[in-house]
């Protein structure tokens, strides 16, 4: 598989704070790509890499297999956690502006501004000026701003904060169609269930260090630790069935609704145990439910990072 | 790259020329600086209008014509008064003073014994010329008893001046110096406003970049350092842009003035071409008045004003860079305005110094070592150096060598201070939430 952006050993130290210690990273191309971790875990300057406004102290970094680049600048669009917009300017003139420092003519992108002005529907805008603008407006704005020079990477960090739901949706939507035309994304952020939604490969920075990456579904069963959830339907006494079920698995957890009879367990299994529990049960009752659980990406987020700050 | 930096010029240059304030203090600054002369030449008239009364109680056989009045001074002669009286008399009837001159036969003694008395120290101006009157007088009489009539020493009286020319046989004028020096501080001191009111302006524009979180958007597609240069340059741009239009306006006022007052202008132009010998029709006094203007005109059309404008704009620019590039670089170390001040003071003292030394040390010293030294320090130099070109270049003036070390010194300082500017400049636009002290600057250029 290809990598849009590959990151070689890289480290970057502030005067005595080290912000990121021998990161490698492989990023690979028309993804969505978490970059998850805690408040000041480095996460920021790592991008900040990316994009060239601070360079790192050792270590490479490979834009499409080239070293990163001055002309990789207008391949790359940048949606930064802290952003804003000129308060006096008006929004066309500002729009135009980036966009234009980004590389595109004046005229090209006026087009393309006008075409996503009538997309995201906010045409009547053009004139106002962003003191006028409410803070989930000016964010359309932005979003508009980074992502209209067409650019192969696009680095988004926290990108639905300040957005309400619906909005927030309508901005999903935007990335995952720009995914869908083959542009590789970066995504920044703390909202796991965003991350659940819409990342296919993550990796989790805390304190300066990698601790975590690949690909989701891959951590995901790593993770995983045979615990099932059981729901059956019981026609005798529960009481008597959960004992027999007890003398062989350990179960967890149990709870049961006697309206119904229906009762629902956790049950830990060792390896290769679910087809044998599976015949029993369904010799002794109905199986309504039988999955097993797979954790969360935030279980992964705290457990990784809790264990991380155990081992020390 | 180039078009990148176009492009921030261009908005920089826009930002500044829309904004509200900019148009009015545009329109407004040249009213307030003409209202302004008008009151100071108006409260120095009034202070200066002010005639004095002083009592002459007189009780000698001389200084019978002597007390008449003047522009300042006019008197009240007592007669058959005791001097208690007088003093009483002259503090009810509120007069300046009371001056007594005791009765004696002769005039030496009788000026000795005389006295002024006034209520506080009597004013300078005013003892001087009772002096002047007692000195008069004593003249002539030493004279007369030298054997020289009253109209002999009248004639002798007659006041002098002396005539004044250069090596080169031009004549010239007395108080020529001063208005050279004048119009050096003046483009000094328009130096020193131009960088303190447009290194704000920078100041200003870096901090709200940083408030408003554009900044990060921005630098991500062009470099700081872009940033910075397209900010400095396009700020200074608006300022070019206000002085051409004070410029403009500064002309067609006069215009206006010379017109409602009914100079005529082109006769005074042709005057100044003409030698003086061409106006033998005129009256004697006409001719004088304009013998001494055309004499002033032509000094100041040969003070090297190419030399001066180039010079200006040259130290102009560097001087404004240095300073811009330092007020960029706290602007983008603070958060707030508020913060600036402890950064701010020690970029404006030297500017503040400058002036002083200019006006105090080189108005009257141009070419002193204290002159010398401030004109060469590159902090200094754009200001101090301006005042002391109007004597021009070489022999004179000031010499080659000296100018040329102070630009060399001036760029030099411009290339380093822009560099380290550019540094914490770098660092602290990314940097929120506290004010950062010297110490940790200084730690921003090493990152």
């Amino acid at each position: 598989m290809d990598h849009i952006l590959v990151a070689k050993n890289v480290s970057k130290t502030y005067g005595d704070h080290k912000a990121l210690s021998n990161i490698s990273l492989e990023i690979p191309e028309n993804c969505i790509y978490g970059l998850l971790g805690p408040n000041g875990a480095g996460k920021t300057t790592f991008i900040r890499i990316i994009n060239q406004i601070t360079y790192p102290d050792t270590g490479t970094v490979l834009f499409n297999g080239k070293p990163l680049s001055p002309e990789h600048i207008a391949l790359i669009g940048y949606l930064p956690e802290e952003r804003g917009l000129y308060k006096s300017m008006r929004v066309g003139d500002q729009a135009l502006y980036l966009a234009q420092l980004k590389g595109l003519s004046r005229s090209e992108a006026k087009k393309r501004l006008k075409y996503w002005f009538d997309k995201l529907e906010i045409g009547d805008w053009w004139g106002k000026k962003i003191q006028e603008l409410s803070k989930g407006m000016a964010q359309k704005i932005q979003f508009i701003v980074t992502i209209l020079h067409e650019p192969k990477l696009l680095i988004f960090d926290e990108p639905f904060s300040g957005f309400d739901p619906i909005n927030a949706n309508i901005i999903k939507d935007e990335i995952l169609q720009l995914k869908e035309k083959g542009t590789s994304i970066i995504f920044s952020t703390h909202r796991m269930e965003s991350v659940e939604e819409l990342c296919e490969y993550i990796a989790l920075i805390h304190k300066s260090e990698k601790i975590l990456d690949g690909k989701l579904s891959d951590i995901k069963k790593s993770y995983k630790n045979n615990i099932f959830n059981v729901g059956v339907e019981v026609s005798e006494e529960s009481g008597s069935f959960l004992d027999t079920i007890q003398e062989r698995y350990q179960v967890l957890t149990s709870n049961f609704d006697a309206q119904e009879r229906q009762l629902d367990i956790s049950v830990q299994l060792a390896d290769n145990e679910t087809s044998v529990i599976l015949s029993e049960l369904s010799q002794m009752a109905k199986i309504n439910r039988f999955e097993e659980t797979i954790p969360s990406a935030n279980d992964i987020f705290i457990q990784t990072v809790n264990n991380r700050d155990n081992d020390r | 790259m180039t078009g990148k930096l176009g492009l921030i010029i261009k908005r920089e240059y826009l930002a500044k020329v829309r904004n509200k304030s900019f148009i009015i203090m545009t329109i407004l600054s040249p009213i307030l600086i003409v209202g302004m002369i008008v009151l100071i030449a108006y409260l120095t008239k009034v202070n200066d209008s002010e005639k004095r009364v002083v009592a002459v109680l007189n009780e000698s056989d001389f200084f019978h014509e002597e007390f008449g009045s003047t522009d300042h001074l006019s008197f009240v002669k007592f007669r058959d008064l005791t001097l208690e009286k007088a003093k009483d008399s002259t503090s009810s009837m509120g007069l300046y003073g009371l001056l007594h001159i005791p009765e004696n036969e002769v005039l030496e003694q009788a000026s000795n014994q005389s006295y002024l008395y006034t209520k506080d120290n009597p004013n300078t101006q005013i003892t001087q010329q009772l002096e002047g009157i007692f000195q008069r007088k004593l003249r002539q009489e030493r004279l007369g008893d030298l054997g020289v009539s009253s109209e002999q020493f009248s004639s002798i009286e007659k006041p002098f001046e002396l005539n004044l020319s250069t090596f080169e046989g031009e004549k010239s004028v007395k108080g020529i110096t001063e208005i050279k020096a004048f119009i050096g501080g003046g483009f000094g001191y328009a130096i020193m406003m131009f960088i303190i009111i447009y290194g704000t302006f920078v100041m200003r524009s870096v901090i709200e970049e940083k408030t408003s979180r554009i900044i990060e958007v921005i630098i991500s597609s062009v470099k700081p350092f872009q940033l910075m240069l397209g900010k400095i340059i396009g700020t200074s741009l608006a300022g070019m842009t206000q002085f051409v239009i004070w410029l403009i306006s500064a002309s067609l006022l006069l215009f206006v003035v010379v017109l409602v007052s009914g100079i005529d202008l082109s006769a005074l132009m042709t005057e100044v071409q003409s030698t003086p010998g061409a106006m033998n029709g005129m009256s004697q006094f006409s001719q004088s008045l304009d013998n001494e203007t055309i004499l002033y005109a032509r000094e100041i059309l040969n003070i090297p004003w190419v030399l001066l404008i180039v010079s200006f704009l040259l130290y102009f620019v560097l001087g404004y860079f240095i300073y811009s590039s330092i007020y960029a670089a706290i602007g983008a170390a603070v958060d707030n305005e508020t913060d600036t001040q402890q950064f701010v003071f020690p970029v404006i003292l030297p500017l503040m110094l400058a002036i002083y030394v200019g006006f105090f040390s080189v108005f009257s010293n141009p070419h002193g070592p204290i002159a010398v030294g401030f004109s060469l320090f590159p902090l200094t130099s754009p200001i101090v150096m301006l005042m002391r070109l109007p004597a021009g270049i070489g022999e004179g003036g000031v010499p080659l060598w000296q100018l040329l070390t102070s630009i060399a010194l001036l760029i030099g300082t411009f290339l380093g201070i822009v560099y380290l500017a550019a540094k914490i400049y770098r660092v602290g636009i990314l940097m929120y939430g506290k004010r950062p002290t010297y110490r940790e600057l200084v730690r921003w250029l090493r990152y």
